[in-house]
């Protein structure tokens, strides 16, 4: 049984003028979101105490909002999670002084006093305090672990391939990084620790697309006698559809499990994967290719160098 | 190439049974359980098992499995609410003689437990716990060794008979102040041959008089090393003492220390013992001097410095110290025979007893006084930097007459409560930190959340795996079943390597099992959808199937390199469960491409290499 014709032929290579425009058209855009909009940072990056409570009855954040200002705790960021009667609520660093025993000792406690001043009975689910300090260096290691990949792979691939696969493959990765970036801010995701590492996964995922894509290229390249680039290139990609698709299809099983019965630690890690695969996918055909087609790869590029034969470059 | 030498298969072989035999003990849950070990000067026998049964049961807490060693005792109960009743319970009941911990028993059969063979440790997202990241407050170890460097050039000034105004710390180092401009060289040369780990110079400027010394760097980095390695030793000592079995004292970082307490919810207590510096001093006191007079009057004899003890009235100590909390052995607190007071009791090690017994027997009958010091840590945000500040607070909480003549062991009262007194004593007895820390990071995981966790990951595990064998098998029939089996002993492989490398499980890690899987899947795909093209082109099935492996081995091995890149880069910038997960992925990417090619292969040779003739491969 096959879900796609193998002899199929579509012509991906001629849409590449519209295709390419299109991605152009989302990195910017993308751009804009994020320099504008910015991003729901969480915890792990901006310091702060977080308290997760739970609760017999419905919580209404616009109440626990309330309890908590009367208490004296400032503008607080509640968030309703899981369902009515759970809610997260976020504090920022406090300013001032502050007894590093004093103010994150009892927080969740004095939270939980405070409501129970209001008449909401919760129970602590957890707690999290983190120091601006340590905030401010998770954020700049993971920037500086996205950038070491990114060069990596690049590397990597000039080496396995040619210097033409290395610098497209990179300027795919980064389409896909800007791309899964500019969702995450569009949906004010809450950005943690986890959707960095997604962000991670998806470098590696999307890379290993575009590598099963470059080797059949290569493959195609050098035992097709006459074919142009853009045939080569075509050829390939159409003979790894089913490949794609197909791994595609279980990595999503695994993720979407992940996404709906995972819970509330992993479900930003699984959405931010699925979408970063998604473009992925979309990027090794439709921006990647076109890419080396525009660089000028040719059959030449890819021969195997064959060894002079000093005796033999003697003869006549 | 389908015709494998049997030892191939018996080595594969081999590898999945052990590779089961290992990841068994994960099969087997933990239960809570209670370990009661004794402190110096307790025994743990008999009667302390029954005075346990006792206690329990008076509690109506239901137990079982009591395991009794020569140095603890074990007990089980059946629920995480019920193990926290019984450590209250138990440390109240028992005191400070005994030690009394949470612990996860394991109920991993002995055989399997005589192989080495062990579960995954579960991290604190699964387990429930606390987490703390404390730093190091390396500006007061900086001042503190400077301290030191101070005293020893008065010393040698001293001994050298060199008149000197003052020695003192400045922001570039320490500035000597010598009487006269002619004993600037050989002061010089004394301080660099007897001083080599400071680098000594004339100063430079309009001041004849003034020498200025640094402390080499290697000096400082090695003083820095050393107050990290001896934080973590005391700070491991009072976690144990908080009775917490199993925790994590590691350091992060130049300047950090990652403290995990797995199974404690209260942080007030844990972090009060685990920040706190609190100390004692046994100073000599002055009843020269009316104390209250000289607090009015300001004039205070140089010798002496003024102290207040609790109720505020001031008190007269002299400067010199007979004994500090660093010379103590041990520590225990209880009632004072007489007065019924809380009291500690205290001994001190040979160097501490000897100038304690020249004191008293030279001073009986004259007052000596006991300080109190706590050092609180403060941050304050000044102009937006971080500034951290030592509140240190000196109190008096006991000026009696010495009575009699003793050396290393004594008591002190004059404490508040029994509370104060116990936590004094553990403090006393963990050691003292050897410079102040702060807390910059903590998280504190509910049980109940753990439970929760590990059950939805797990379901999404199962429910993921079984959507995959069932589009696999489906779709590329045999050899998707086949692909299926090797999936199987991917996980198997997988779940092995991660229980015999202790590593830790938390939910990013499962996420990264999880999505081991999917990508397993690709190498197998690859595989599978090359065979088919084979036979499309017309290839024997034979050489089909040969030349599927083949070709897709190359891409295979690029594709996952690529993802191993990016689990480098998580474990060498992430930390804590980015690791964890960073770990499982890199390991699931070796077991998948193992299981993928190899174990696959010998498979399909099992399948298809014996036949004569094959008619056609199934996929």
């Amino acid at each position: 049984m096959e879900l796609f014709n193998p002899n199929a032929n579509i012509p991906f290579m001629s849409w590449r003028r519209i295709s390419v425009t299109i991605s152009l058209i989302l990195v910017l855009a993308s751009l804009v979101l994020v320099f504008t909009r910015g991003f729901n940072l969480a915890l792990d990056f901006t310091g702060g105490t977080l308290v997760e409570v739970e609760s017999e009855q419905a919580l209404d954040t616009g109440a626990v909002r309330a309890a908590l200002e009367k208490a004296g705790f400032g503008t607080v960021a509640v968030q309703s999670i899981g369902g009515a009667k759970a809610v997260a609520m976020r504090l920022p660093p406090t300013e001032g002084s502050i007894s590093a025993d004093q103010a994150q000792v009892e927080t969740a406690k004095r939270v939980q006093l405070a409501l129970a001043d209001a008449g909401i009975q919760v129970v602590i689910k957890r707690s999290e305090f983190v120091g601006p300090q340590v905030g401010k260096e998770l954020a700049e290691d993971g920037a500086v672990a996205v950038v070491f990949v990114l060069l990596t792979i690049m590397a990597y691939v000039a080496f396995r391939f040619e210097w033409r696969f290395g610098l497209s493959g990179i300027v795919g990765e980064v389409h896909d990084i800007i791309i899964t970036l500019g969702f995450i801010s569009l949906i004010d995701m809450d950005f943690d620790l986890t959707v960095l590492a997604a962000l991670l996964t998806v470098a590696g995922y999307s890379i290993n697309d575009k590598v099963v894509v470059f080797d059949r290229v290569r493959e195609i390249f050098r035992s097709a006698r006459k074919l142009g680039a853009e045939d080569t290139i075509n050829k390939a990609i159409n003979n790894t559809l089913s490949r794609t698709l197909i791994t595609g299809v279980t990595t999503f099983m695994a993720l979407l499990s992940l996404y709906f019965l995972g819970g509330p630690v992993v479900e930003n890690f699984a959405l931010t994967t699925i979408f970063g695969i998604i473009v992925g996918t979309a990027s090794s055909i439709f921006f990647c290719n076109p890419m080396l087609l525009w660089l000028g790869v040719s059959k030449s590029d890819l021969q195997v160098v064959k060894k002079e034969d000093p005796a033999l470059a003697l003869r006549p | 190439m389908f015709e494998f030498p049997k030892w191939k298969f018996g080595l594969v072989a081999g590898l999945v049974f052990l590779a089961a035999l290992y990841s068994l003990p994960n099969l087997f849950p933990q239960e809570p359980a209670i370990q009661i070990s004794a402190n110096r000067g307790a025994t743990v026998d008999e009667v302390l098992q029954g005075r346990v049964e006792g206690a329990l049961k008076g509690k109506k807490i239901d137990f079982f499995g009591l395991e009794r060693t020569d140095t603890r005792l074990m007990v089980r109960v059946r629920s995480a609410d019920d193990q926290l009743l019984a450590q209250t319970t138990l440390s109240e009941d028992l005191g400070d003689k005994f030690t009394v911990a949470m612990n996860l028993a394991s109920t991993v059969p002995a055989w399997l437990q005589a192989l080495h063979a062990k579960p995954m440790t579960l991290g604190l997202d699964l387990q429930g716990g606390v987490h703390f990241l404390m730093e190091v407050d390396q500006q007061a170890a900086r001042e503190k060794l400077e301290e030191r460097y101070v005293s020893e050039i008065y010393q040698l000034l001293r001994a050298e008979k060199i008149p000197y105004r003052s020695v003192v710390r400045t922001r570039d180092g320490l500035s000597i102040n010598l009487l006269n401009v002619e004993d600037r060289a050989k002061a010089l040369a004394e301080i660099s041959g007897k001083a080599p780990d400071l680098i000594t110079e004339e100063a430079v400027g309009a001041d004849a008089t003034v020498l200025v010394a640094r402390i080499r760097p290697e000096k400082i980095a090695e003083a820095q090393k050393a107050t990290i390695d001896q934080n973590i030793t005391t700070l491991y000592k009072r976690v144990s003492e908080l009775g917490v079995a199993e925790p994590i004292v590691q350091q992060q970082g130049q300047t950090r220390i990652v403290v995990q307490l797995p199974g404690i919810q209260d942080t007030a207590a844990a972090k009060k013992i685990l920040g706190s510096t609190a100390t004692l001093e046994y100073r000599a006191g002055n009843d020269s001097v009316n104390a209250v007079e000289a607090a009015t009057t300001k004039r205070i004899p140089p010798d002496s410095k003024l102290y207040y003890d609790q109720n505020g009235t001031p008190v007269l100590l002299k400067k010199e110290l007979i004994a500090s909390g660093d010379q103590l052995v041990d520590a225990t607190s209880g009632f004072d025979q007489q007065s019924g007071t809380p009291m500690v009791s205290v001994r001190l090690d040979s160097a501490g007893g000897r100038r304690m017994l020249d004191f008293t027997s030279e001073n009986v009958g004259r007052p000596m006084g006991v300080v109190y010091i706590e050092r609180v840590p403060e941050t304050r945000i000044v102009d937006g930097k971080e500034v951290r500040t030592f509140k240190e607070t000196q109190t008096v909480i006991s000026l009696a007459r010495i009575n009699g003549v003793f050396s290393n062991s004594f008591q002190t009262t004059g404490l508040n409560s029994s509370q104060e007194a116990s936590e004094l004593a553990l403090l006393l007895r963990a050691g003292s930190l050897a410079v102040p820390v702060d807390i910059i990071e903590e998280r504190v995981i509910g049980p109940s959340l753990g439970r929760e966790n590990i059950e939805a990951g797990i379901k999404a595990m199962a429910i993921g795996t079984a959507f995959i064998i069932l589009f696999v098998m489906f779709y590329y029939k045999l050899v998707g079943i086949v692909t299926v089996i090797g999936l199987a002993v991917n996980m198997l492989l997988l779940v092995a390597i991660l229980s015999i490398l202790g590593a830790t499980l938390t939910m990013p890690g499962i996420a990264g099992i999880v999505l081991t899987l999917g990508m397993a899947v690709d190498a197998n795909v690859l595989i599978a959808e090359r065979i088919r093209e084979e036979v499309r082109a017309g290839n024997s099935p034979m050489a089909a199937l040969r030349a599927g492996y083949e070709k897709a081995w190359g891409t295979i091995l690029d594709a996952n390199l690529t993802h191993v890149f990016a689990s480098l880069a998580m474990f060498a910038f992430g930390s804590g469960p980015i690791r964890g997960f960073a770990i499982t992925m890199f390991a699931g990417i070796l077991t998948s491409m193992f299981s993928a090619v190899t174990v696959t292969q010998l498979i399909m040779a099992l399948i298809y290499g014996r036949k004569r003739k094959v008619q056609a491969i199934s996929v």
